[in-house]
């Protein structure tokens, strides 16, 4: 891994910083392969922003540099800077760990642990060595509030996470990447494996998470974009094409290539 | 029409080879029970399940299955408490930590393990093993269970390092992105997430290895030594089930005496264990693959 002008110091803000993500220069390969070809691009703090652009066209690599998630594929080479709050994240001093903890991540397909409902959502606080009871079953419980789950699984947190439907997995996923508090959750097309009620509950609950939290989800699916998102970015061939409020990706493009894509002549 | 009558006859002898072995197993349980029946005709059950002893080439005859059946399970219990931990190290490593190509190398490597003869682990057991061993344990006996143990330990480490590698990758990549996306080191990855999920198969490859170790015999033929003995002193020499049998086999005993039958109840006392432990393990795994479909 290749990162240049190693530099951790934090940008001085006493508050939030208006942008949580600062990505320049940056380029990924994959063996011979270059997945992303020079991107600059800033997401903002507490709104949703979209990831979309048919499929191949490197958004979802470029989601998963956030968390470091590409470090485990082999051939995974990059170039550029990624700095989240501040931190360059890949400096060689930063602990993945911590940095995985701030910034979370919810997968196409719900993965929860097999373990109970209640472990799953403690498993980020247990891994940290939190061991009060009172406090992992107020954290478990206001979690799965704010995913709206708890009405549903209050009487069996000791059931197996794996008999819940699809829906309720991934808002349990969703539980799970809370309960640690993170500033930033990265969501990897995480409806696209759920029926539409459930999608819809999902959107739902990214407009209030987005309050406290800085959301980066990726979608194929235009009208999700449009319905849940403050800002798009329209993602081809490994570049960042049009990146604008989404209103106005929607209605008035700038780029012929967005227009095209957005309308579904190609992708 | 030719093809026909080709198909068919290939039809019959796939169900002849398959009938075959079931034949087989019928036959061996068949000669097994007879023969067992026969000798516990003059041998109670009681006195067979109690005695403390067993001298049936002695004048004076005991018939106690329990010094064979100790030297068995505490053989194997020495064998299975060295491999349990090395073997699902191995395996934790190969499928959490290693390089995809060391992978390939090593599985092929640690599987020859399972191919050398056994009677090549014997006579390591009995002319390394014991002499090193002699070493730090002064009152080591020449023959002694726990060399005997620790060899047969090697030889099963295979069993369970590769099948507990197997259930390790069978875990949907998803589960590991899971771990890693909360923020898991590999360890928290390993034992937290990666372990548990492939809980049943592991457990099925100790038991496995359970079974394996109570039916090794040449291991245990030479290095443990033939003493029949109800002690759980692993410096001693003491003699398992299956040595008794190979003992038995190989001397001079008449065909059809009451000493001759003494093999086949000790074989059916064999035979209920690892029916037994193949039988869980054969549960556990059907109940494995109902919670991945």
């Amino acid at each position: 891994m290749e990162s240049e002008q190693i530099d951790t110091a934090r940008e001085d803000s006493p508050a939030k910083k208006k942008n949580m993500i600062k990505a320049e220069g940056v380029k990924v390969w994959y063996d011979d392969f270059m997945a992303i070809k020079g991107i600059d691009m800033k997401i903002r703090t507490n709104r949703v922003t979209a990831f979309i652009g048919p499929s191949g066209c490197g958004k979802s690599t470029f989601l998963r540099l956030f968390n470091r998630m590409n470090d485990y594929v082999e051939g995974f080479r990059m170039e550029g800077n990624i700095r989240i709050q501040g931190n360059n994240i890949y400096s060689e001093k930063i602990n993945i760990e911590q940095l995985r903890k701030e910034v979370g991540m919810v997968f196409q397909k719900p993965n929860p642990f097999p373990k109970s409902v209640f472990e799953n959502v403690a498993y980020g606080l247990r891994i940290q060595g939190i061991k009060d009871k009172q406090y992992l079953q107020d954290k478990v419980e206001a979690s799965l509030k704010q995913v709206a789950l708890w009405d549903e699984v209050k009487d069996g947190l000791n059931k197996s996470a794996l008999a819940l439907s699809g829906g309720q997995q991934q808002r349990l996923c969703i539980a799970r990447t809370l309960a640690v508090e993170p500033e930033v959750i990265l969501m990897d097309e995480p409806t696209s494996a759920l029926d539409p009620i459930s999608t819809s509950k999902i959107e739902e609950l990214l407009y209030e998470l987005k309050e406290n939290y800085t959301i980066v989800i990726v979608t194929h699916n235009m009208q999700q974009a449009s319905r849940v998102s403050d800002s798009t970015a329209f993602f081809y061939m490994g570049e960042l094409v049009e990146y604008d409020k989404t209103k106005k990706i929607f209605t008035n493009p700038e780029k012929k290539q967005t227009e095209n894509y957005i309308t579904g002549r190609f992708g | 029409m030719m093809r026909r009558i080709k198909e068919f006859f290939i039809e019959k002898t796939l169900l002849a080879t398959a009938l075959l072995t079931v034949l087989v197993t019928i036959g061996i349980i068949a000669v097994l029970s007879v023969e067992a029946f026969n000798f516990f005709k003059e041998v109670s059950v009681w006195e067979f399940l109690t005695d403390t002893q067993w001298t049936p080439l002695f004048t004076d005859k005991h018939f106690g299955i329990l010094p064979l059946l100790s030297g068995t399970l505490l053989t194997s219990f020495i064998a299975i408490a060295f491999a349990v931990p090395v073997g699902l190290s191995i395996s934790i490593y190969i499928s959490e930590y290693a390089p995809r190509s060391f992978r390939k190398t090593i599985k092929p490597v640690l599987e020859l393990l399972a191919a050398v003869p056994t009677v090549v682990y014997g006579f390591f057991a009995l002319t390394v093993v014991t002499p090193f061993l002699q070493g730090f344990i002064p009152g080591l006996s020449g023959f002694n269970s726990l060399s005997a143990g620790l060899v047969m330990g090697i030889m099963i480490i295979p069993f369970i390092s590769s099948l507990s590698e197997d259930a390790l990758h069978a875990v949907p990549n998803s589960l590991r992105e899971a771990a890693y996306g909360m923020g898991s080191t590999r360890l928290q990855n390993a034992f937290k997430v990666m372990v548990p999920a492939a809980s049943s198969g592991i457990i099925v490859s100790i038991i496995l290895a359970i079974s394996r170790a109570i039916g090794e015999t040449m291991i245990v033929a030479i290095a443990a030594g033939q003493q029949p003995r109800l002690t759980l002193d692993p410096t001693v020499p003491v003699e398992t089930i299956t040595a008794y049998i190979v003992q038995v086999s190989l001397g001079d005993v008449q065909h059809g005496s009451l000493e001759y039958r003494t093999i086949f109840a000790a074989g059916i006392t064999l035979f209920i264990f690892t029916f037994i432990l193949n039988t869980i393990s054969y549960r556990i795994r059907k109940k494995f693959q109902e919670k991945y479909e």
